[in-house]
């Protein structure tokens, strides 16, 4: 007990530490290349936090979600166009309007998607991406075509303009935390777990899988669709391959993976450690992509010493170190309902 | 009166016709055992009544209302449950956990709250100690034994109260004493009025439980009757022994 509310009392106070260091970040640190890597930094929070709302929870590895977040930056580019918005700080008021059109494409690819498990689910996703960015090239009356698509760019000074994204970026991202926090402790939540566990089984005992994977599956693209607007507003200037990138649908998985699937701080811890890395990189060894190599060393190491990622190992180590205290002279003390668990709690608290 | 009634189901794969214009009842508050040798379709019965595979024909009734075309997660919530062959559970899981997915919650607000387990977490742990695994409910359940496994199953099937089961091979690698104490939840849950239809190759273990047995060969339901009466029946044993 005393043990629960002292790990409850270090979570909280991580909790307000970790929140109040990103609120007052871009005053402490307002040059701009600094806030440029919190924007970027935190936006992979938020991109990867929406992905394992999806792939995390229901096991289903999406590598196309680079999809949504490029059509969610065409959705705000043409609506702001469309609709004659200036710059400034309106076009941030029709980001969930982007995100509803997401949400409206990502229920059509969901629905095929999701009639396949898997390695099938996987190129699935990847199929409809990459259509997507043929689409965006081709329809060269909507788009403008490989030409791309220019945001209004608002007047603001140097040192003022990262600092409006950058807020809306955190608001996305705290959004996808509070919207995944909420999942895993629900029903709904619990469901979707079971259908990572096992599909079948939890159709068999009433689960309605079809429903359930696809609202998480659409829950998770319109937050990535969200993102990816203010990404579009951001770098002001969009085309097809830059913006419906493969990498950046595979960025956020690679954070997941060396976070911990499943679990609600890893995409967090994931995104916090890769993209200053990648951004660092890119910075000193200039366009040379020398990242790429990076990434793909990363993944290695993951698949090799992390594969379930550090949240989960972290927790399985002390969990045995505890176990290993308990089992001291009073014998087996972890044989009870209080045992900690190699996964991190899952939807019931 | 009989709760699940089954009309000439017939399912083919390519050119094998697995089920064969099957027929057969299930009377409320028995315990009805499926017997038949490998391959006869046993478990390609369950999976049409549980709609996990579409029928080719035929037509499966449950409390006299057509079932057919429904899938798995409705047929469950109309008050079927079933269990697996190998008992499958939520590995990642925890047991209570796996006690708690099979639930049901109407509508958005009781999916989407969050807490509110209370009520049926002590439900869940009641019947895990009826089970006699209620000390292993914190642990995940990849960790558990076949044994404990086989239980928890049988445990999280009940959960929504389900007023038939199927069991898939119930007795299937279990040791004669764990055999008898599953026999004996069985026998308790149908005292409290779940009828049972199951799958078993143990004969001992269906002859001591049920009180009705069908017979299935080829894909057909060629006999009926009490455990003595099929024991006897010429055409069973032609069935087991003969070409």
């Amino acid at each position: 007990m005393r043990r629960m509310s002292r790990t409850g009392a270090i979570k909280a106070g991580a909790l307000v530490a970790g929140l109040a260091l990103a609120l007052v970040l871009p005053f402490v640190a307002p040059d701009p290349a600094t806030t440029n890597i919190a924007v970027f930094t935190v936006m992979y929070v938020g991109l990867a936090t929406a992905w394992n709302i999806m792939g995390g929870y229901t096991g289903y590895i999406s590598l196309g979600h680079a999809a949504f977040f490029g059509f969610g930056a065409y959705a705000l580019g043409l609506l702001l166009s469309h609709f004659g918005i200036a710059a400034g700080f309106q076009p941030f008021f029709f980001v969930p309007v982007a995100g509803i059109l997401t949400a409206v494409i990502a229920v059509a690819i969901g629905w095929i998607a999701l009639r396949t498990r898997a390695a099938t689910f996987v190129i699935v996703t990847i199929a409809c991406m990459f259509m997507l960015q043929l689409l965006a090239e081709n329809l060269v009356g909507l788009t403008g075509g490989g030409a791309g698509l220019s945001f209004p760019v608002p007047r603001w000074s140097g040192d003022f303009f990262n600092i409006p994204y950058y807020f809306a970026m955190l608001a996305l991202a705290l959004v996808g935390l509070a919207l995944s926090w909420w999942i895993r402790g629900s029903k709904f939540g619990l469901g979707l777990l079971a259908i990572r566990d096992d599909e079948d089984k939890a159709l068999a005992v009433g689960v309605p899988t079809r429903a359930f994977k696809l609202t998480a599956f659409v829950i998770s693209a319109v937050l990535v669709g969200m993102i990816g607007a203010v990404y579009g507003y951001y770098v002001t200037y969009i085309y097809p391959q830059f913006v419906i990138d493969p990498l950046v649908g595979i960025s956020m998985v690679l954070m997941v993976f060396l976070g911990g699937m499943g679990t609600l701080w890893g995409p967090v811890l994931g995104a916090v450690i890769l993209e200053p890395a990648q951004l660092w990189l890119a910075y000193n060894f200039g366009a040379s992509r020398l990242y790429l190599v990076f990434y793909a060393a990363v993944f290695l190491v993951v698949i090799l010493l992390l594969p379930r990622g550090i949240i989960p190992s972290v927790m399985e180590l002390l969990r045995r170190r505890r176990q290993h205290r308990a089992e001291g002279p009073t014998g087996r003390a972890s044989d009870t309902h209080e045992t900690p668990r190699a996964v991190p709690r899952g939807a019931a608290p | 009166m009989s709760l699940l009634e089954v009309e000439n189901l017939t399912k083919r794969f390519g050119g094998v016709t697995a089920v064969d214009g099957c027929s057969l009842s299930v009377e409320a508050g028995s315990i009805t055992g499926l017997i038949g040798p490998n391959g006869s379709g046993k478990t390609t019965v369950f999976n049409l009544v549980t709609g996990f595979i579409p029928r080719d024909a035929g037509e499966v009734r449950f409390k006299s209302k057509s079932i057919s075309g429904l899938g798995p997660d409705r047929i469950y919530g109309l008050g079927i449950g079933r269990t697996f062959q190998l008992a499958r559970i939520f590995p990642r899981l925890t047991t209570l956990e796996n006690m708690l997915v099979p639930i049901r919650r109407v509508g958005l607000r009781g999916l989407m709250a969050r807490g509110q387990w209370n009520d049926e977490k002590a439900k869940a742990m009641d019947m895990l100690e009826f089970m006699e695994i209620s000390h292993v409910a914190g642990l995940l359940g990849g960790s558990l034994s076949y044994g404990q496994r086989k239980l928890l199953e049988l445990a999280a099937v009940m959960m929504a109260r389900p007023q038939l089961v199927l069991l898939d091979e119930p007795a299937g690698g279990i040791n004669p004493v764990l055999l008898e104490r599953i026999a004996d939840h069985i026998r308790q849950l149908n005292a409290q009025g779940a009828t049972f239809l199951l799958v078993e190759h143990n004969m001992g273990f269906v002859m001591n439980l049920c009180n009705d047995v069908v017979v299935l060969h080829r894909g057909q339901a060629i006999a009926r009757g009490a455990p003595a009466e099929v024991r006897a029946n010429p055409a069973v044993l032609e069935a087991y022994l003969g070409a």
